[in-house]
């Protein structure tokens, strides 16, 4: 268990060198300290020790006695007055390496020119740096049928492995899905699936990454480039709030993979499929490339920027407009919205919120969560995690393998509050409570995890503020929503936690941005905003980032119709095709920027990509602004990251806390239940376009249902159900699992089951159930 | 006077040995009575001086083991049998077991009661039937008998024993893999530390014991110290069962005190086969370096056949006359390994692949001088760098059939093919037809 | 095949011997030999949900284990030793005799299904060298006559008896469920030891 007491420290002498290390530290690792780099393959600092490839061999001797052979330095310890002798002083070492690395060459095939590894290959270097010139083997080697499928994204080169065993104990010890075992014995051991369950780990793309030879390979970059042709830059994974430090390797302008990137504290090594394969959409056929007006002819049509932007001033011009941001903009961006909004439009008619949300939650959002600083240190440290209303795996799946290494290394107990069992909960070995209520033994040791979805219940968030003896943390889905909030995108505060309605707080605003009044009324939410919509005294306009209206209802849409729309997006979308202006934003990877993940920590990463895209949505609302005479002066994301944080955060009186009461559960009878849902990772999500290989391995769309109703229905496992209200249904094999018989479970955007488009609801809604 | 000292072989000649009837006629369970009697640690001091060691080949002190668990750490133990015999060569304990299966029954319950298991589990390969049965029915018996089960003996002891099928796989009888494969894994060698004996089976603390040296345990209990001190060398005490085949007159078991000869063996068995001489043997498996004719009088006990170059191993003779290829024997038994390897460790999963094809080329007498050279620098480079011993095994019979018969590798490559005639080898060559 | 509920009871009693259940995957495997005669993708299905393993982590497991089958094996599955020991005193001569008789290779059945051959290592027997297995029954001390002998009167159904085991040879499937743990109830049938398992004992009573 972490604890802050001190560690004991050891030294050793590696190579004559004195080295003091932490006790328990691997012999492998001392010698990093010095700069001594011992060959090794099987070896992972994040994985349990093998022994396996035998590759890392070297002389010790402790109290003057050594031992008889040369040991595996990523097994063993350091100890007081151990003396290590590496390749580099021992021959005996030198010699058991290079002998190893014969051995490991003599079945491997010499295809470096067409393997994908070749270049950054840690087979290849060191096969230079302790390998001999001439290999002595001049018999039969081993080969196998290449490739073989282990899922429809990975790629496995049976010959060209060295059965290190770190993608098995990846997919064991960090992701709990050991899909992938090694198979057969002796010379004849290979990695494998079972023949019909394909590697569909979330977490699948680290074994390509962690191989140490071109055995594992991803399908969508296989045989797409060599590694000194790519320009690598580091950035921040755009597709949840987990915060995933990445590298992203561009090759002639265009994105050809991103890894996992090394940070410690937030991603240690890892990533999900998602953020390291979803990233097409970014030169889809569907960007906008140019700034597109509606003509007279009803149509979009391309025009110069100064045009388009004239045009969204005239459009706003005297008009009440408001503000949707959508929850995937960077801090910088949100900012900009906000003080667009404020400045330029006069309103707090601004929400980042595009997904079902209530006033309570925006209530806790300025209350509660805005000062929150729980960390992923504190799930390590913690005695006991609670989950509420929150599916890390799908939700926030850097957040599950942070839970799930303490849950393996010490057993932590996890409780969530869930309506049943998913197989990420079951991997974490949770209790599964229905409410909040129901939640005991929380200490002050104790993190409590809160779900985007805890707005879906209503009272709910009102008892998580009035928690006081746990750490809480509110983690939503989306990268931008923790900085949205931040920068004051939401319609009851000001950037910093400021409320609006407070004088004091208002003025500190005024001040900073030099303009004379800000609106003092608490905005419209996102479903306000679209409601208003041409109502009488309603509002006329609207300003919209990236936003699926179909995300916030399945009526958005429509009540966009006949009203002045703006539309800052990447690609065309619903939005762009009824917008009367369409202005072209830069992506993740051509912009700068920040997203706050859900501790809040700061991600900021640089442009990847040169390219003519490169406007952030700060810079096109600063022109609108300037166009307005209204101006709001942020002609960069840097001009917008120094006046945040010059403003810095309110220490005055927060927004009061939300106080609703739970509300009671109606009662369901016959073949009605009761609708639950969540997203699950790999889904319809709009930043996942265009990647079918990552497509294919979602979790298919189930109706989870409850033995008794299933007995009621008489289904078994896999016979259809439908599940509908009168505005539509869906149509999925059940799944059985221990949900209250007066629910049904459905993914809620997934291939087949998309609960806002058939229901008009994602949570809580009656839905009738039966046979297909 | 007899050279031999037959005490779990002593009643194998009874058509009923095997039963538990049987085994109390001969005073079987009397040991186990007057154990339960004494305190646990008493058992373990009482193994501990009599000096026992592990018949399964590395010959640990088989008490010093038991003391190695921790005492009243609340948690649970385990004794965990090995009775994996699968070394080449090694054929004492299915016997053992087939004929005197409540002997290690036996002493499974006074070794549990010692270390204060209340499990035990035997772990039997799975190639052999007739053997299983044997072992469950004794088991089920002796559960009847109240020798098993809740309260053993009216002592206010539980033990529960289960009999394991191992399936094939000749690393199980290496500690750790035994352990990992009787958990339900893949049988492969466990990182050490930490050793069974803190966290063996299940993470618990664990003793693992071949067969032969628990089943001794209820003859020391019941003969006492001296009488097993007695026997034996000064370092090896106690009997022994050495396991004769190959080309001799008569194969069989020839329990003995530790420190026989060879040759006293081989008088007693009648000899080589007629008209032939020995040429290679292995003292304990195929594991253990090969001897030859000038090791006829090494004393078999674990600090003889040490000092002489090998191991005692599991005691498991097998005599090749002069008839037979030891590039070919040698070859056969790299093949095994090959198969056998469990494939976790470079040197052993590709040294072995390679040496197969080595030995290959060298037995059709493809090669030169320099390839012999070439063939111990192979070795060189995975003896002694390998997970576990399975490659030092491996490379035993190739190093001292080299030391030994350097020339008849020779011989192959300047002929072009092996100079022996397989036929000639073979028992329907007409000597013992 | 499917498992019946008998089955499925066998195998949670199977599961009951274990303190975690985990430790029944090799029984288990044993048993579906038992039921289906080698390991099917069905068995590995059934072992994984009854032990709450993923299907990958019981391929893992039989995978490794050279007693598990993958393939279908004969009704008599037949393995010569050919180890160093039993090779040299004949067993080669002897695998070579039965491979041409039955007309089949390693790890081979007759189409009939009724034999399969196998080259296997030391058995534990080498006193009874050269030896035969038959659905791992020891037959000892064998010659290529001996052996062709044996596996006729496997193919005209008369089988005979095992050196060292019960009156009748059992079936491979009969035998996997001994290895599972299900008795048959023959293990007084047979000799307690063969002569060489007996002879330093008699040498012993002889006083030599």
């Amino acid at each position: 268990m972490t604890t802050d007491v001190a560690v004991e420290m050891i030294t050793v002498v590696i190579d004559g060198f004195e080295v003091t290390v932490p006790k328990g530290t691997l012999i492998i690792r001392a010698a990093e300290k010095l700069g001594i780099q011992i060959p090794r393959f099987c070896d992972h600092p994040l994985l349990a020790p093998a022994g396996a490839c035998r590759q890392c061999l070297v002389d010790v001797e402790i109290n003057g006695r050594a031992f008889p052979k040369p040991q595996a330095s990523c097994t063993i310890p350091v100890e007081p007055n151990m003396i290590v002798k590496t390749q580099l002083t021992s021959p005996v070492a030198e010699k058991a390496q290079q002998g190893m690395m014969e051995l490991l060459l003599i079945n491997h095939p010499l295809d470096c020119p067409v393997c994908d590894k070749g270049g950054e290959c840690p087979l290849q270097n060191q096969a230079m740096s302790t390998g001999r010139s001439e290999s002595r083997f001049t018999g039969v080697k081993r080969t196998f049928e290449k490739p073989i499928n282990i899922s429809s994204q990975v790629l496995l080169d049976r010959e060209r492995c060295v059965l290190c065993a770190r993608c098995t104990r990846f997919s064991e010890q960090i992701a709990g899905d050991p899909f992938i075992t090694l198979n057969e014995r002796g010379a004849l051991q290979q990695v494998g699936i079972y023949e019909k369950d394909p590697f569909n780990s979330y977490f699948s793309g680290n074994t390509v990454q962690i191989c140490p030879v071109g055995a594992l390979t991803g399908a969508s970059y296989r045989f797409r480039a060599r590694p000194f042709d790519l320009v690598s830059t580091p950035s921040a994974c755009e597709h949840c709030a987990s915060g995933c430090a990445l590298r992203t390797d561009v090759r002639r302008g265009k994105t050809l993979r991103r890894l996992a990137g090394d940070d410690a504290s937030v991603n240690e090594e890892w990533n999900c499929d998602k953020g390291r394969w979803a990233f097409k959409y970014l030169s889809s056929k569907e960007r906008v490339t140019s700034p597109l007006v509606r003509g007279e002819d009803g149509e979009l049509h391309e025009a110069s920027w100064p045009e388009a932007i004239t045009r969204v001033a005239a459009g706003l011009a005297g008009k009440r407009a408001g503000v949707l941001v959508g929850g995937r903009v960077t801090v910088e961006d949100a900012y900009g919205y906000a003080k667009f909004a404020r400045v330029t439009l006069g309103t707090n008619d601004i929400d980042f919120r595009s997904r079902p949300h209530t006033d309570e939650e925006a209530t806790f959002l300025a209350s509660t969560a805005i000062d929150l600083k729980t960390t992923y240190l504190d799930i390590d440290k913690a005695d006991h995690v609670v989950l509420v209303n929150f599916e890390p795996e799908d939700e926030s799946p850097i957040v599950f393998l942070r839970v799930y290494k303490q849950v393996r290394k010490r057993d932590l107990n996890v409780t969530t509050v869930a309506p049943f069992a998913s197989r990420g909960s079951q991997k974490l070995n949770a209790n599964i409570v229905s409410t909040f209520d129901d939640v005991k033994n929380l200490t002050e040791k104790s993190v409590v995890l809160v779900g985007e979805r805890a707005a879906e219940v209503p009272g709910l968030l009102s008892a998580i503020a009035a928690t006081k003896s746990a750490k809480i943390a509110w983690i939503p889905r989306r990268s931008g929503e923790r900085g949205a909030l931040e920068a004051g995108a939401l319609g009851n505060i000001l950037p910093g936690g400021r409320p609006v309605t407070d004088a004091a707080a208002r003025i500190d605003v005024q001040s900073a941005w030099g303009v004379e009044s800000l609106p003092a009324e608490a905005g419209r939410s996102s479903a306000e905003i679209l409601t208003s919509l041409n109502t009488a005294g309603g509002l006329e306009a609207v300003v919209i980032g990236g936003v699926d209206p179909v995300d916030i209802s399945a009526d958005a849409l429509g009540q966009l119709l006949n009203s002045f729309v703006v539309s800052l997006e990447i690609s065309h979308s619903a939005v762009t095709a009824i917008a009367d202006v369409v202005l072209p934003v830069a992506a993740v990877t051509e912009k700068a920027g920040t997203f706050l993940d859900w501790e809040g920590r700061e991600r900021s990463f640089d442009q990847a990509i040169d390219g003519t895209l490169t406007r952030s949505d700060v810079r096109i609302l600063s022109m609108i602004a300037d166009e307005m005479q209204k101006p709001i002066l942020l002609p960069s994301v840097t001009a917008a990251a120094k006046e945040l944080l010059s403003l810095g955060k309110w220490d005055g009186a927060k927004v009061a806390k939300p106080s609703l009461p739970s509300s009671k559960q109606t009662p369901v009878s016959g073949n009605q239940a009761v609708l639950t849902s969540w997203r699950q990772l790999i889904d319809l999500g709009s930043l996942q376009a265009g990647e079918e290989n990552l497509a294919a391995t979602a979790r298919p769309a189930v109706a989870v249902i409850s033995a008794k109703r299933a007995e009621g229905l008489n289904v078994s496992n896999g016979d259809l159900l439908k599940v509908s209200n009168e505005r539509g249904s869906v149509v999925v094999p059940a799944q059985i699992a221990d949900i209250s018989d007066e629910k049904v479970w459905l993914p809620r955007n997934s291939q087949g089951s998309q609960t806002i488009v058939a229901f008009g609801a994602a949570e809580g809604c009656l839905v009738s159930v039966v046979k297909a | 006077m007899s050279k031999l000292k037959p005490v779990l072989s002593a009643n194998w000649d009874d058509a009923d040995s095997f039963t538990l009837e049987g085994y109390r006629r001969n005073g079987g369970y009397k040991a186990s009575k007057t154990a339960l009697n004494m305190d646990p640690d008493a058992v373990i001091q009482l193994i501990k001086d009599s000096g026992l060691r592990g018949r399964g080949g590395a010959g640990f002190p088989t008490g010093m083991k038991w003391g190695f668990i921790p005492q009243n750490d609340g948690k649970d133990h385990y004794l965990v049998v090995n009775a994996d015999e699968s070394e080449p060569g090694t054929c004492k304990d299915m016997p053992l077991l087939m004929a005197n299966p409540h002997s290690l029954i036996e002493g499974i319950i006074i070794g549990s009661y010692a270390i204060r298991a209340n499990y035990a589990f035997i772990y039997l390969r799975g190639e052999v039937v007739h053997v299983f049965r044997r072992v469950q029915q004794a088991i089920e018996d002796a559960y009847a008998a109240g020798l098993l089960g809740k309260n053993v003996n009216g002592k206010g002891f539980d033990l529960e024993l289960v009999l394991h099928a191992g399936a094939g796989a000749y690393i199980c009888g290496e500690e750790t893999a035994l352990l990992d494969s009787l958990e339900g894994f893949r049988g492969q060698p466990r990182l050490r530390p930490p050793f069974p004996a803190i966290a063996g089976l299940y993470a618990r603390p664990t003793v693992v014991n071949n067969v032969e040296s628990i089943a001794s345990v209820p003859a020391i209990i019941g003969n006492g110290v001296e009488w097993f001190q007695a026997m034996g060398t000064e370092k090896s005490k106690g009997f022994t069962l050495y396991s004769l085949s190959g080309h001799v007159k008569n194969p069989g078991q020839f329990e003995a005190p530790l420190g026989i000869t060879l040759r006293e063996i081989l008088e007693m068995a009648g000899g080589m086969r007629e008209g032939h001489t020995l040429k290679f043997w292995t003292p304990g498996g195929s594991s253990t370096p090969m001897f030859t004719q000038e090791h006829l009088d090494v004393p078999l006990d674990y600090e003889g056949v040490g000092a002489a170059g090998s191991m005692l191993g599991t005691k498991a003779l097998q005599i090749f006359d002069e008839t037979t290829c030891v590039v070919r024997a040698v070859l056969r038994w790299t093949e095994f390994y090959k198969h056998e390897s469990c494939g976790k460790c470079t040197p052993c999963r590709e040294g072995t692949w390679w040496l197969v094809q080595a030995l290959k080329e060298l037995e059709a007498g493809r090669g030169t001088s320099a390839d012999l050279d070439k063939l111990l620098d192979i070795v060189d480079n995975i003896a002694g760098r390998s997970f576990c011993a399975l490659a030092d095994g491996a490379a035993s019979p190739i190093v001292s059939s080299m030391k030994y018969f350097r020339e008849e590798y020779q011989r192959h490559l300047d002929l072009g093919s092996c100079p022996f005639d397989p036929i000639a080898s073979t028992l329907f060559s007409g000597a013992r037809a | 095949m499917a498992y019946s509920s008998e089955n499925i009871a066998t195998m949670n009693s199977i599961i009951a011997r274990y303190p975690r259940k985990r430790s029944a995957i090799m029984p288990l495997l044993h048993f579906v030999q038992a039921i289906e005669g080698y390991v099917t993708s069905q068995g590995i299905e059934v072992i994984a949900k009854m032990l709450e393993l993923e299907t990958a982590e019981v391929t893992a497991v039989s995978t490794f284990y050279t007693q598990y089958k993958s393939e279908p094996v004969g009704e008599f599955h037949v393995g010569v030793c050919i180890n160093t020991l039993c090779a040299v005193m004949g067993g080669d001569e002897i695998y070579k005799s039965v491979s041409e008789h039955l007309g089949l290779g390693n790890d081979e059945v007759t189409k009939d299904g009724k034999v399969s051959l196998e080259r296997i290592e030391c058995n534990a027997a080498c006193d009874f060298a050269p030896v035969v297995m038959v659905n791992w029954e020891f037959f000892d001390n064998q010659t290529p006559q001996s052996a062709k002998d044996l596996v006729d009167g496997i193919r005209s159904g008369n089988p005979p008896a095992p050196t060292r085991g019960p009156k009748t040879l059992r079936t491979w499937k009969q035998n996997s469920a001994v290895l599972a743990g299900i008795s048959d109830g023959l293990a007084g049938e047979g000799v307690s030891a063969g002569e060489p398992s007996k002879l330093g004992l008699k040498l012993s009573k002889e006083g030599k």
